[in-house]
């Protein structure tokens, strides 16, 4: 696998939606290698012919009554909110000016 | 305190037998919880346990308890037994931050379906405990509010990411806690604090309210001081949840009837060739050779079984863990809950999640995200996700391939002993380490319990940790709660009567 360096880790963290710092980036950057190094191993032994589990125990198509339950209140679900108004959620503006 | 000299040391007595003193009359809840809260108020200020004390609510639980069993109400067992919750485990009206500050202050509007069962049961909840942020750690070290201490070595780890529900049981602050073991964060903390803890079968307890790291890996389960205490707390938090969909069906128990049995005979239990060898300690691997002795005078036998595939579980799980991570923590973005960083240009939506996220997760939550963002881009999932789920697939035949010649399985819980404050945290890759032996359990499911198997390396405590096929969590019960018997025989009592006391916040 290619070594992962400064520009990457930049990446990786805009994808994922983080600010990191100059300090940050150097300092994962460094460790990233090696930490993949650790976990590459699994490639050794994941033949063709391994079928992939995703989860523990396999369930499927687990359905609950379609019933009416109870749901937060408005008023609940905005408890927390950093910033609401008119009963809703606020938010900064969404488009950048680009 | 103005209630009979009895309550100080009631508080060092198991759940059980505090819950036969509430039925005898013995005490009161108000009582017995006022007496947690003052044990609280003593030492945690040193050991850092807990991230939120809910005194008023506790003590309003525990006088409708007791007013409830003076009118003759039939009550739940455990009903006036205290408890602590780790704060991953959404409470309704109590704080909840998972250990990060990107929630400091959250105040859920819901309980977590295994609260509204402590709650119904009528166990006043002291409080949250402390953890790695967002149970991303061994060591309880990545809390954002300052790390737990262990009750045996202020210097040392209590283990993680549920250090402080261990530390709040093992230094009686608290009778039974709840934790959560996503890659061993319930069984390492115990047996590194000498206390019990079990990761039940997944699916066994509901994750509707658990702040998720690794969906299908996180599950929640008791923190204890004995293997009979663990098995009622499991007994009341299992059960299937309509709104969890990875719920198991099915009944739940008997668990509390298998720890009373202390009957091995017969019991057929496997060592794992590979999880008892190199990097664990000398004296870790003595405790676990010397507890396995017991059993076979017991009338257990024990025999030697492989599982070649668990070399290569730890890598899978540094994959699958961090890209469910990455994926579970992007709903932390500044706009429906938690924190919000405005930057002064261009504050747009995108550069508010960016701001917020980077001032909000602490190192190894960041670290983690950005392994799990590049484990599943395009070019590598192949690679490294899709490899990482088919090693999935042979950890869990090794285990198919084991438990057609054993009925459990057994390795040390942890490699070590607690190791000090600071020592790994700069070390991605060593404190990974410390969860070699719990992750197999993890990745396929299965059930496994940590109890203490003595004294090892400076004094500390060890571990022992049995693993059982999904859905015969009764055999751990059954299994531990016969040793835990046998090596308190051989001990002249609890394993945690030989820590040092601690009193006014300080060691004696």
């Amino acid at each position: 696998m290619p070594s992962i360096g400064r520009d990457d880790v930049a990446r990786l963290a805009d994808l994922a939606r983080i600010q990191l710092t100059e300090e940050e980036i150097a300092r994962f950057a460094g460790e990233f290698d090696s930490i993949m190094d650790a976990v590459a191993s699994v490639s050794e032994v994941a033949s063709e012919d391994v079928p992939a589990t995703s989860h523990p125990i396999a369930m499927t198509n687990v359905f609950r009554e379609d019933v009416v339950t109870e749901t937060l209140t408005q008023e609940e679900a905005l408890a927390g909110a950093p910033d609401a108004q008119d009963g809703r959620f606020a938010v900064p503006q969404i488009l950048g000016e680009e | 305190m103005t209630d009979s000299t009895s309550t100080p040391d009631m508080i060092r007595r198991s759940a059980a037998a505090q819950a036969a003193a509430l039925a005898a009359g013995e005490t009161s809840s108000e009582e017995l919880t006022r007496a947690h809260l003052d044990r609280i108020a003593a030492v945690d200020g040193d050991l850092n346990a807990f991230l939120h004390v809910s005194e008023e609510e506790a003590l309003t639980t525990a006088r409708e308890v007791d007013s409830r069993r003076g009118a003759g109400e039939e009550l739940h067992p455990l009903a006036g037994v205290p408890i602590a919750v780790k704060d991953v485990v959404v409470t309704k009206g109590q704080p909840t931050t998972a250990g990060s500050k990107i929630l400091e202050g959250w105040v859920p509007p819901y309980d977590a379906t295994l609260v509204e069962k402590l709650r119904a049961a009528g166990l006043p909840i002291l409080g949250k405990t402390n953890m790695d942020e967002f149970a991303m750690g061994s060591s309880t070290e990545t809390s954002a509010y300052g790390p737990t201490r262990n009750p045996w070595d202020r210097d040392r780890i209590p283990g993680g990411s549920g250090g402080g529900s261990a530390a709040a049981v093992g230094a009686y602050e608290a009778p039974l806690a709840i934790g959560t073991d996503t890659g061993g964060s319930i069984r390492q903390p115990g047996a590194v604090t000498g206390t019990v803890g079990v990761k039940p079968t997944y699916g066994s307890v509901s994750r509707y309210g658990l702040i998720a790291m690794a969906s299908s890996l996180d599950q929640a389960g008791p923190v204890t001081r004995t293997v009979e205490d663990s098995a009622l707390l499991h007994e009341l938090i299992a059960g299937h949840d309509l709104r969890d969909s990875t719920s198991l069906p099915g009944p739940v128990g008997p668990y509390a009837e298998a720890a009373r049995r202390r009957d091995v005979n017969g019991l057929r239990i496997g060592v794992i060739e590979e999880l008892e060898g190199e990097g664990f300690a000398p004296e870790v691997r003595a405790r676990f050779t010397e507890s396995l002795d017991q059993l076979e005078r017991a009338g257990a036998e024990i025999v030697r079984v492989s599982c070649p595939n668990f070399e290569y579980a730890l890598g899978a799980y540094y994959l699958i863990m961090p890209s469910e991570a990455s994926s579970n923590l992007a709903k932390f973005d500044g706009m429906r809950f938690g924190l919000r960083v405005i930057p002064e240009d261009h504050p747009t939506a995108e550069n508010v999640m960016k701001a917020t996220r980077g001032a909000g997760f602490g190192d190894e939550v960041k670290r983690r995200i950005l392994l799990g963002t590049y484990a599943l881009s395009a070019g590598y999932y192949d690679a490294y996700y899709g490899s990482a789920q088919k090693v999935r697939t042979l950890v869990q035949r090794d285990f198919a391939a084991a438990f057609e010649k054993v009925d459990v399985l057994a390795s040390p819980t942890a490699p070590t002993v607690a190791f000090r404050l600071g020592e790994k945290i700069d070390d991605p890759t060593a404190m990974y380490m410390n969860d070699i032996a719990t992750i197999p359990a993890n990745l396929a499911g299965t059930p496994g319990i940590s109890l203490p198997s003595g004294l090892a390396e400076d004094g500390l405590p060890a571990g022992i940790q049995f693993l059982a096929p999904a859905r015969a969590d009764e055999r751990l019960y059954q299994v531990g709660g016969a040793l835990e018997a046998l090596l308190e025989d051989s001990w002249g009592g609890p394993l945690l009567a030989k820590a040092p006391e601690l009193a006014g916040g300080a060691a004696r």
